[in-house]
């Protein structure tokens, strides 16, 4: 009966309800889209650090952390003397120029790296041939709206694009390596070298052998890379998402406060009646809460569903620039967040509400 | 309490603070009623019936004196004491029907079952007052789907849907057309002779008050008579 007079009040108040679910939903969305965001941008990430085929990657000397801007400072001949190392059986120098921000211009030795990764997938044109020519994976070339022998300017350079290629290997543009030293002053240098050993059984030998060989150089397993892309390692995000995940509760405790205190206002001849049948302060309290659980219920589904339209928003608008994962293990967290919010916005409207006196309630017009 | 009493009052005082003025709503009312009487209470607006229906209902406590309902001394319930009254104790009619517009008929009674703690199915016997009432096929319907007549009906049905000691009922024609009025009235009288149903009714219409046994004059807060009512 209980669940039948909240149901029946919600339904009686359609706009009010749903203007209440929706506003309780937006930072929901706001919430599960920034986890999203960061989770499904770090496994991205982390797929085309894989889909580069090596086992290994030597940084420049100065390099520090995941985050770092990218250098150019390991000799290119370095490369060779990696090359010849027991068990490794393919080295290739990289140059990663970062352009928008966040997105990696990949300067390649065409022949090297497309061995390594097992070559590229061609969706239109063909491999590089000029030293201005670009390939562009599919998600950039839909989000810039670019065709096969178009001109892309790019750190300050006019490129041609030569083809488009799946997405999935290491960067989502390349160039020749040697046209991306020129124009940064730093010939015969580069910013990585990846290396693939002859078998996965010897990589840690070949690890520990180029570290004995290269001392003043960082080298990595994949697998070490691969661990440092999680949230933990960007040191903003996670006190970004609890300010996002508070001003959710605060906006959220809000709504729900306002909405059940106007609630009570509309509904204060029926608590009257209600307390004239007896009803007792808890019970008056319980619909009042329940009520409001069910709005925050209302809420987290509406802003789940949002996520999955941020999700799609992001996919069709820039789909290379930013990728939104869905945030399942998220769903729980915000929806506990949610309906504290919701009972804490309805707390005192419904003490309010089990504290009218029965006789001035039942007056009320 | 005397034999037979189901509410008793002595030296009933009510007052009610307004602002930093102390306003007396009773001023002393010694009233006895017998379980099973149809008492009308009748007096001009200020004279105080509203506020005695409220003390015996158990919606406010009284300032000072005496009163038992059904055994109950209210002076000293607290406010859950006479919240759990107002469960069974005694049954509300208002001038203004008050049902909770988003319920149906059937569910504007059993929210009364619901919270007395008897569930939410009235029990086998009360069809028969269902159909006294003349409710019995509108019961699905909302309040805004009944005439004032089917409303105050509902409303009577579920004041006495969990056979309350005492029907309080509070200008019950107040708002009703004279056809509906006499139908409302009959019922009352109906259910007080035939289920022994103790009624206390407010009302202003002299027709109306004739319908009970006897009839209290308040003024000024005082009871200043008791008569039989002259039919």
């Amino acid at each position: 009966m209980t669940g039948k007079l909240v149901l029946e009040n919600l339904k009686n108040r359609p706009m009010r309800s749903l203007l209440t679910i929706l506003l309780i939903g937006v930072p929901v969305t706001l919430i599960l889209t920034l986890v999203g965001l960061t989770q499904g941008m770090l496994s991205d990430a982390q797929d085309r650090q894989r889909g580069a085929g090596a086992d290994i990657m030597i940084r420049g000397s100065d390099v520090k952390g995941l985050t770092s801007a990218s250098t150019i400072t390991i000799p290119a001949r370095m490369v060779d003397l990696v090359q010849r190392q027991p068990h490794v059986k393919l080295a290739t120098g990289v140059i990663n120029e970062r352009v928008e921000v966040i997105m990696l211009l990949a300067g390649i030795d065409m022949a090297r790296f497309s061995q390594m990764t097992g070559g590229f997938t061609f969706d239109r044109g063909g491999p590089l041939k000029g030293p201005d020519d670009i390939l562009v994976d599919r998600l950039y070339a839909e989000e810039h709206h670019l065709q096969v022998g178009q001109t892309v300017d790019l750190v300050s350079h006019n490129w041609r694009v030569a083809g488009v290629v799946e997405p999935g290997k290491m960067a989502r543009l390349f160039v020749q390596v040697g046209t991306l030293q020129d124009l940064r002053a730093a010939t015969g240098k580069i910013g990585q070298i990846y290396v693939q050993a002859d078998a996965p059984a010897n990589i840690n030998l070949v690890k520990e052998e180029l570290i004995r060989l290269l001392r003043d150089y960082p080298v990595y397993t994949m697998d070490e890379i691969s661990a440092m892309y999680n949230v933990d390692q960007i040191p903003a995000i996670k006190p970004f998402t609890v300010v996002v995940a508070a001003i959710g509760v605060v906006i959220g405790v809000t709504v729900v406060w306002l909405s059940m205190y106007m609630v009570v206002l509309q509904r204060t001849r029926e608590i009257g009646i209600l307390k004239a049948l007896g009803a007792s302060k808890a019970f008056i309290l319980g619909i009042i809460l329940i009520e409001a659980a069910l709005l925050g219920v209302g809420g987290t589904i509406l802003g789940i569903v949002f996520s999955y339209g941020a999700q799609w928003l992001i996919q069709t608008l820039v789909p290379a620039s930013f990728q939104m994962a869905i945030a399942y293990g998220w769903w729980p967290r915000v929806a506990a967040i949610t309906l504290a919010a919701a009972i804490l916005g309805a707390l005192y409207p419904g003490l309010s509400a089990a504290r009218q006196d029965p006789i001035e309630a039942l007056a009320y017009e | 309490m005397s034999d037979g009493a189901i509410i008793e009052t002595r030296e009933l005082r009510k007052v009610y603070r307004v602002g930093q003025v102390d306003v007396p709503a009773l001023r002393g009312v010694d009233l006895t009623v017998q379980a099973g009487e149809f008492l009308s209470l009748v007096g001009p607006s200020g004279s105080g019936k509203s506020t005695l229906f409220h003390i015996i209902g158990g919606l406010t406590p009284p300032t000072a004196g005496e009163v038992k309902v059904g055994g109950q001394n209210l002076a000293a319930l607290s406010d859950a004491g006479r919240t759990k009254l107002r469960r069974r104790t005694v049954g509300f009619v208002f001038q203004k029907f008050n049902l909770l517009p988003n319920l149906t008929a059937r569910d504007n009674i059993a929210v009364a079952r619901h919270i007395a703690g008897l569930g939410t199915k009235p029990d086998a016997q009360f069809d028969e007052v269902l159909r006294l009432l003349g409710i019995a096929g509108r019961l699905d319907h909302k309040p805004n789907a009944l005439s004032g007549g089917e409303q105050q009906r509902v409303a009577i049905a579920r004041a006495i849907v969990n056979h309350p000691a005492i029907l309080l009922a509070d200008e019950p024609t107040g708002n009703l057309d004279s056809e509906n009025s006499k139908a409302v009235l009959e019922v009352l009288r109906d259910l007080n002779r035939r289920l022994g149903q103790t009624v206390l009714m407010i009302t202003h219409n002299p027709e109306a008050a004739a319908y009970g046994h006897s009839t209290v004059h308040m003024r000024d807060g005082r009871i200043v008579d008791r008569t039989a009512p002259t039919t």
